[in-house]
């Protein structure tokens, strides 16, 4: 079943098209990959579903996006509320350096005012953080600072932070492009267990890693969709010439 | 064992020169940036410190003639005037800066704002004097302590928002962007995650601003005026330190000179105090209240 539905989704900057209709299905509960070169609109993509790409000066959208069956672009839909339910963590581990871990993981709950006891708070942030792997390691140090992590444990704990307001889809930028093997390692296994209880939407370069643990992929080349199926499909016998070019590293 | 060939210890020699050479008009240029700095403060001590007592602080001004008497009206009257145009600058500046950092960014009408603040920071004092006169005094009909504390945020104003906005613009986009993809209203992302991180740097800007109208005393002449009494209201005219300085400096009175000397240590001292507080504050992460 879809979870979310691209339906003839293209994006702007100001006068470039970075996405030309984009029609897709993202499966509930399942991993989906976005794979292509540089600048071929994989983040903007991402950035679409979760009504991020709007937070860029003269960037716009047209087409729908549907969450659930219901078009996310529709007049009067507040784009915070959407964010709640489709998370993101992005490229670069950005945990809020005036914080404690903990209240870094709370931040979203705090912060949007979502009033929850003391206990219940302190509830959710260790579910969370047990979630994203990340308790065992800190769960004696939660006030130390969170930019006091190595950046593996950063991003695991910004995942934390993304999972801890509850949302249904995770949104996930090219999360390991800026980690070590064994960090990337952890964040993948993650991954690979988050599946049963989010949908999760996956950019990136690496095409190990998009075969490792992505249940379905997608292939962009220049703001346009080229090839979308199964995982294994795609890397074993893909039906466009291009992507066949690409996956092989005959290109990008 | 020379590899380089017969002349790299000489080429080395002759590197080693030139950089003792660079290095020594470093510390020649910072020696004398630093020493009219000593020489000023040791020369304040100096004349200052003499008159510095416990009547200094707590005593009126005597009158013409009579030995004695301190500045104790113009030590409050300064705090006072410092205080009341810092809420009113604090709080316009920072919101300016977090509006040409945030939404305005590029704007046109960003940019109009921006270059007003970077005029209004080069008006000379003695005119921000004068448009205080204009617009507070004449309407309310008397020199006052309204008067002077709002021409102090008028200058105090463009220098807190100018700064606020450069502490706030290098706060990294990830931080923004982080949070508002946790869903939190811009308005929200704007004070509480952006505003925060850049809480040093906005107070160092609070800081910088306000050591720079502790010491006018041009856009207090006619405006706070002067008192030699205690000012019990700020409808009345108040006592400054910097204008009771300017008095008692240009007087024939030989205790009068001392006691301008006084009140020139003691102005210095709470400017150096304040800038040790907010140090001190915001070495352990000052916050913006929340």
């Amino acid at each position: 079943m879809a979870k979310m539905r691209l339906m003839r989704l293209s994006a702007y900057f100001g006068r470039t098209r970075a996405l030309k209709e984009i029609n897709l299905d993202i499966p509930e509960s399942n991993v989906t990959a976005v794979i292509g070169p540089s600048g071929c609109g994989k983040s903007t993509l991402v950035r679409c579903l979760n009504r991020m790409h709007e937070a860029v000066k003269d960037a716009r959208v047209e087409g729908e996006v549907l969450l659930d069956g219901e078009n996310i672009y529709a007049p009067g839909v507040d784009p915070a509320q959407i964010r709640r339910r489709v998370g993101m963590v992005f490229q670069k581990p950005a945990p809020f350096p005036t914080m404690s871990i903990e209240d870094n993981v709370a931040a979203g709950l705090k912060l949007n005012g979502l009033g929850r006891s003391r206990a219940e708070r302190a509830e959710i942030v260790e579910r969370s953080l047990r979630r994203a792997a990340l308790w065992d390691e800190v769960k004696d140090e939660l006030g130390k600072p969170g930019t006091s992590l190595s950046g593996g444990q950063q991003q695991r704990l910004c995942i934390a932070r993304a999972l801890a307001v509850e949302p249904e889809v995770l949104l996930m930028d090219e999360p390991c492009s800026a980690l070590d093997p064994i960090s990337t390692a952890h964040i993948e296994e993650l991954v690979l267990e988050l599946k049963s209880q989010y949908t999760i939407v996956i950019v990136t370069h690496n095409m190990q890693q998009a075969a490792r643990v992505s249940d379905f992929t997608a292939f962009l080349l220049g703001g346009i969709l080229i090839e979308f199926s199964d995982t294994k499909q795609i890397f074993t016998n893909p039906e466009q010439q291009e992507t066949e070019d690409y996956i092989t590293g005959r290109f990008g | 064992m020379n590899t380089l060939g017969p002349y790299a210890d000489t080429y080395r020699a002759w590197r080693k020169l030139k950089s003792a050479a660079m290095m020594g008009a470093t510390v020649i240029a910072t020696l004398l940036t630093l020493v009219p700095l000593f020489l000023v403060l040791s020369y304040l001590v100096r004349q200052g410190v003499s008159g510095i007592n416990w009547v200094f602080f707590t005593r009126l001004p005597r009158p013409v003639g009579e030995v004695g008497g301190g500045m104790g009206n113009a030590v409050v009257g300064t705090l006072e005037l410092v205080g009341l145009a810092s809420v009113l600058a604090v709080a316009v500046g920072i919101g300016t800066g977090l509006y040409l950092s945030e939404p305005g960014r590029n704007s046109a009408a960003a940019n109009a704002v921006r270059f007003a603040a970077d005029v209004l920071m080069g008006v000379p004092s003695i005119v921000v004097g004068i448009f205080a006169y204009a617009v507070v005094v004449r309407p309310m009909g008397g020199f006052s302590a309204l008067a002077g504390a709002f021409a102090l945020a008028t200058m105090m104003t463009p220098l807190v928002a100018r700064t606020a906005e450069e502490a706030l613009k290098l706060v990294p986009a990830e931080l923004r962007e982080s949070a508002l993809a946790l869903g939190i209203p811009r308005w929200r992302t704007s004070l509480s995650v952006v505003a925060r991180t850049a809480a040093r740097g906005i107070a160092t800007g609070v800081l910088l601003a306000l050591a720079r109208i502790a010491g006018e005393t041009a856009p207090l002449l006619f405006t706070a005026f002067g008192n030699q009494y205690w000012s019990t209201s700020l409808k009345q005219p108040i006592a400054a330190l910097t204008v009771q300085v300017y008095t008692y400096a240009i007087s024939p009175f030989e205790d009068w000179h001392r006691q301008a000397w006084a009140g020139a240590l003691v102005l210095t001292a709470m400017v150096l105090l304040a800038e040790a507080l907010v140090r001190l504050l915001s070495g352990r992460g000052l916050r913006v209240p929340r």
